[in-house]
Order: C-alpha cells, then sequence, then structure tokens
C-alpha cells in the first residue's frame, strides 16, 4: 500500500527532485519538475489531514527503526494542519513562479533556484513531520541554508547583506535549539519527542532541564522572528526576489512557531511552562510585537518593508495566543496562522504584479495603479480586509478566538491590543488603498495596452485562489475551526 | 607553484595515497569509523591539494566542473533512491533489511549505498565551493542592476 508511506514521502519526494531540478537544462523543465511534485504533494497531505482529523495518529518509523533509538514520523492535527499549509502554500506560489522566477532569477540559476526552493520546501515540511527533536534541527538547517541562498538571489545588491545577517542570526538560533536539544538529551537520555515527554513529566525538574527549555525556546524565537529577536526579518523579505518572500511569509515563521508550541505543549507540559515565567514572556512580548509591528509598518515608504512589518506585527498575534496557554488561545494561533499565510502570500503576490507592471515598489509611485489593474487591486483590498479582521474574511475567525481566549482568563488588556492593532492595520492597509486607488495617476487611460500583465494567468490564478478563500474561510468557518481544533485536541487539551 | 620542484614532487607522492585512504575510510565504513562524509572530504582535500600545486585550469581539467555538478546531484539522489527502491521492495523508507536475501546482507548492502552517495555529494560540493571561491575574479565589478527600486 502507498498510502502508508504518505508521510515520508512529503519530504522525500521533493527530496527525490531537488537534485534532478538542478541538473535539468533550462529553468521551464525545472519550473514543470517543481509544479508536478506540489501536485503530488498537496493531495498527500491532504489525505493525512484526513486521516488524522479524527484524533487518530499516523505513526512511521524510518527505516524500520523504533523509537527512541530511531526517528519516527508522529502526525497528528497539528503537523497535519502545518503540512497542508505548507503544500498549498507552496503549490500557488510555484503557479505564480512560472512568471515571477523567469522575471526576477537570470536564466543561468533558474534551475539552482528550484533545486533550493525544493530543498526549502522539503525542509520545512520535514520540521513539521518529524516526531524526532534531533530530526527537527536536521531540517531547520535544510531549510535555513537553501532560505539564505534563495534571499541572496535578489537583484539588489543589499539581498547579499540581508542574506548575510540572516545567515549569522539564523545560525545562532539553530545553534541554540541544538544546545537545548543536548540538554535535554542529557537529561532524560532521548531524543524523540514523545518519549522526551514521559521522561520530563517523571524526572524531577533540574536546572539542565530549564535551561535546555530556555535555548530551545530561544533559538525558535528568533526563526519565527519573536519581538525582540526580529530584526533580521524585514530586510529578508525586503530585498529577497518576490516569489521567495511570498514563499517565506506564507510558511517560514509559522513553522517555527509550531515548533515553539510542540516543545510548550507536547515536550514540557503546559503545567511545567506555567512554572516558568514562559507565558508572561510570550504576552508581553507579542503584544510590544503586535504595536511594534504596526507602528513600523505605518512607517514605510515601500511595500515589501511595510508587509514585512505587518507579519512582525502577526507573529505577536501567534506569540500571545500560545502564551495563554488554553486551547482556545492555541487553537487562535493555529487559524490565524492559517489565515496570514493565505493573507499575506496574496499580498506579496499582489506587490510582484505591481512590481513587474510599474517597475516600482515605492508607494509613492504607484499611485493611481490600482484603477488600471481592477483584479489585482480587488484581490489587495480583500486581502487587506482579512489582515485587518473584518467580520466575513478569515482574519475576523482568528481575532475572534484570541479575543475569546483572551476573556476566558480576564485578560482585558490583551483585548484592547488586539482592538488597537487592528486599528493600526486599518492605517496601513488604507495607506495601500489609497494610493492605489484614489490619488491621481499620471497615466494615459489605458497604459499597458496589449502587454498587459493582468492577463498572465500564471500571476493571477494564484492570487484570486487565496483572495477566494479568505472569503470563503470567512463565511464557511468549519473547515478552518475544524482543522485547528481537532489540531489542538491532538495535543490533549478539551476545546470548548 | 607548479616551478616549486619540492612541492610538486610531494604532491604527486601525497595524492595517490590520500585517494587511496579516502576509499579506505569509504568502503570500511560500515566496520570501523568514517563513512561517506568523512571520506568525500579526504577525497576532495586530494583534488583541492592538485589544485593548489598546478593550478586551476589543471585542476578542472581532472574533473571538469559540470561533471562535479552530476555528481553532487547523483549523491543525493543515490540517496533517496535507496530510501525508495527499500520502499518499493515493501520495507519502511531507508529500511535496509529488505534489500538483500538476509537482513544482515541487505543492511550492509543498505549503508554502502548511502554511504557512497554522501561520498559523492560531499566530495563534488567540497571542490565546487573550492573552485567558487578560487575562480572569483579578483577585481569585484558591481553586479547590481539598479534599474528598479524595491
Amino acid at each position: 500500500m502507498v498510502s502508508q508511506h504518505f508521510g515520508i514521502l512529503l519530504v522525500a519526494l521533493p527530496l527525490l527532485a531537488a537534485p534532478v531540478a538542478a541538473l535539468l537544462p533550462n529553468g521551464r523543465s525545472s519550473w514543470t519538475l517543481v509544479m508536478a511534485v506540489m501536485t503530488l504533494c498537496l493531495p498527500i497531505s491532504l489525505s493525512i489531514l484526513g486521516d488524522v482529523i479524527d484524533g487518530e495518529l499516523i505513526h512511521y518509523e524510518l527505516g524500520g527503526w523504533a523509537p527512541p533509538w530511531g526517528i519516527a514520523y508522529t502526525i497528528d492535527g497539528l503537523n497535519a494542519l502545518m503540512a497542508v499549509i505548507i503544500c498549498m502554500i507552496g503549490t500557488l506560489v510555484t503557479i505564480y513562479g512560472r512568471y515571477s522566477v523567469a522575471a526576477d532569477i537570470p536564466e543561468n540559476k533558474q534551475a539552482l533556484f528550484y533545486a533550493a526552493y525544493l530543498l526549502c520546501f522539503l525542509g520545512l515540511l520535514g520540521m513539521c513531520l518529524t516526531g524526532d527533536i534531533f530530526n527537527v534541527f536536521v531540517f531547520l538547517e535544510i531549510s535555513s541554508l537553501s532560505t539564505y541562498a534563495l534571499i541572496s538571489m535578489g537583484h539588489n545588491h543589499r539581498a547579499l547583506i540581508a542574506s548575510f545577517q540572516y545567515l549569522i542570526l539564523g545560525t545562532i538560533g539553530a545553534i541554540f535549539f541544538l544546545i537545548g536539544i543536548g540538554l535535554a538529551y542529557a537529561a532524560t537520555g532521548s531524543l524523540n519527542m514523545a518519549d522526551l515527554a514521559i521522561r520530563l513529566s517523571g524526572s524531577e525538574h533540574t536546572k539542565t532541564i530549564h535551561t535546555a527549555f530556555g535555548f530551545i525556546f530561544v533559538g525558535m524565537a528568533l526563526k519565527a522572528a519573536m519581538f525582540p529577536l526580529h530584526q533580521w526579518l524585514p530586510r529578508a523579505y525586503t530585498y529577497a526576489p518576490i516569489i521567495v518572500s511570498t514563499f517565506l511569509a506564507g510558511t517560514a515563521t509559522k513553522v517555527a512557531v509550531y515548533v515553539i508550541a510542540r516543545s510548550v505543549f507536547t515536550v514540557f507540559t503546559p503545567e511545567y511552562s506555567l512554572k516558568t515565567l514562559l507565558n508572561e514572556l510570550l504576552i508581553v512580548f507579542g503584544a510590544i510585537a503586535v504595536i511594534h509591528g504596526a507602528t513600523q509598518a505605518i512607517r514605510q515608504t515601500a511595500v515589501k518593508p511595510l508587509l514585512a512589518w505587518s507579519s512582525l506585527s502577526q507573529v505577536g498575534y501567534f506569540m500571545m495566543g500560545i502564551g495563554l496557554l488554553s486551547a482556545t488561545g492555541l487553537m487562535a494561533t493555529m487559524i490565524h496562522m492559517f489565515n496570514h499565510a493565505l493573507i499575506k502570500s496574496a499580498l506579496f503576490m499582489a506587490a510582484g504584479i505591481f512590481l513587474y507592471q510599474t517597475g516600482s515598489l515605492r508607494i509613492a509611485a504607484l499611485s493611481g495603479v490600482g484603477r488600471h489593474m481592477p483584479l489585482t487591486f480587488t484581490a489587495v483590498v480583500i486581502a487587506g480586509l482579512s489582515l485587518i479582521g473584518v467580520p466575513g474574511t478569515v482574519g475576523f475567525i482568528s481575532k475572534w478566538y484570541l479575543v475569546l481566549a483572551a476573556v476566558e482568563q480576564q485578560a482585558w488588556w490583551i483585548v484592547g491590543v488586539v482592538v488597537l492593532g487592528s486599528i493600526m492595520a486599518i492605517i496601513y492597509v488604507w495607506k495601500l488603498v489609497e494610493t492605489l486607488y484614489f490619488q491621481p495617476t499620471t497615466m494615459p487611460a489605458a497604459p499597458y495596452g496589449t502587454d498587459h500583465i493582468e492577463r498572465n494567468p500564471a500571476l493571477i490564478v494564484p492570487i484570486w485562489i487565496l483572495a477566494t478563500a479568505c472569503i470563503y474561510l470567512g463565511l464557511d468557518t468549519g473547515m478552518s475551526v475544524g482543522a485547528a481544533k481537532a489540531a489542538v485536541n491532538s495535543l490533549g487539551l478539551a476545546t470548548p | 607553484m607548479k616551478d616549486n620542484i619540492i612541492l610538486r614532487i610531494v604532491a604527486k607522492l601525497l595524492i595517490p595515497l590520500v585517494i587511496l585512504f579516502a576509499l579506505y575510510v569509504q568502503f570500511h565504513g560500515d566496520y570501523s569509523p568514517g563513512g561517506g562524509f568523512q571520506a568525500g572530504v579526504i577525497f576532495s582535500s586530494a583534488l583541492i591539494l592538485y589544485r593548489l600545486i598546478f593550478g586551476l585550469q589543471a585542476g578542472n581539467e581532472v574533473i571538469p566542473r559540470p561533471i562535479l555538478k552530476l555528481l553532487a546531484s547523483l549523491g543525493v539522489l543515490l540517496y533517496a533512491g535507496t530510501g525508495v527502491v527499500t520502499m518499493l521492495m515493501g520495507g519502511e523508507f531507508l529500511d535496509y533489511s529488505v534489500l538483500a536475501d538476509t537482513p544482515i546482507h541487505g543492511q550492509h548492502t543498505g549503508i554502502i549505498l548511502v554511504e557512497l552517495g554522501v561520498g559523492f555529494t560531499v566530495s563534488a560540493t567540497m571542490l565546487l565551493i573550492f573552485d567558487a571561491f578560487a575562480g572569483r575574479p579578483l577585481a569585484t565589478q558591481n553586479t547590481t542592476t539598479g534599474k528598479r527600486d524595491d
């Protein structure tokens, strides 16, 4: 039977395809291969989610070695949902890449670009699927190293600086994570997450375990760009090629947040976390991240840094959701990660379309452009409304659950932060919308003529799939909430 | 440096020995310390020594760059391919026991194949990294196109 191997196939298929993609003679053939991999991976991830949504576990032992000695993939609702997010964004970004990569990456580097893209994709998937904490580190390195290469392919030479800065900080983060794993291994003698959880709950909490927890948390917080460890992200997203920013904004930080959630809720139990300062740290820094990210986003004069700072603001919501250490809070984080993947990928894709049409991403240079590009502009408005959290869009649901989680614990000031963050989101989204649509344009009535970029389905179809999903999942809440519920239930927490 | 007779002779003496040692580490890796990664590094160090003494041009003639790229990719394919073959033969991914008639034989076959893949990739990649740095033009031009501002 093939289906028993589904978990490993998600990692093995891109791993097989990556070296082939590097060898293919031109970008177009590599793209075809990547697209084939994505069209296989997406249904596989959906089928896995369908299998585990009722609370079942998929267990897969690599090489037939039983855990805790061998590496096992343990897939529950939480991993499966993350895998679906990554595969979905990966597929749409690949469609978009048919035009975007050809426009942004030199022809002789396109094959290598696709190889790095596949490696990044499989690294992120591996981090989510594996049940072995050292294996998480290995996949973290695979995805990080390929990310550095991808970011450095930006056409501006500052992409190299951004990539190098991320390389230094990312390596520090990975080493912190590795030290944490080492200490946990020293204290318990196990690397399998489920086994670690059992041994940790049985042992008394020594200083070694506290230190391990701290190192694992700080290392992953750096990769998740949690305030105050976020400095690398705005530059990296600004100078990376559009397609890379789109993919990373939809997936990379979320996978790091997932690892934190997994460590807090599965490996170290919430009861243990409550005895530490973790929840206070997460909530306070999360609140600062929401406000600080939004403040910076309002101040930006170019589209990509605005979106990047807005992403940091959203990471703040993820942190607060986890910091509440409750089922509702974690549900809010899971739904918001899913939503934000949709929203931010759509917005970065739209930014790309504006860039290809006008040659600039300074906000001032885009005045009136929206009137000539109605399809892209409407998608921006929908995604922007969802980012703000207007009822009827998918962004409303996650903020609603976050407010519910805060009210459960009578943390009224968190409700205030959510409202304030949303108001600030209105300001920076309006800044985009106002320039794009309401400001006078210097352009003639039909400035783009026949080479109007909006006629290219490779650019418009993925962005509209995302925009439609923002509305559809906002009205039919059963799907996203149901999946998040299954994810949270799989951690042994009772959902409302 | 190829005018210096001592360097030239010593290098010519050493390089075959280093390669031989690399092959020993590679193929004895399942019984003794070693394996594909170490062997790959030792192997590439021999070829890097050759490049240092006789120049990049001569080094590239020994193994041309396209072949290095092919080897680097083939190694990963050999590794992942072994995993797929074990899956097709009814085992888990990378479960070598199903590769031969007895599990012990299978484990030997599997680990040799996988480590060979690692060896290919590591040695080829080491050489590619060395060539990328050593082959860089001394005067670095500004490569920015500067056409767009984002």
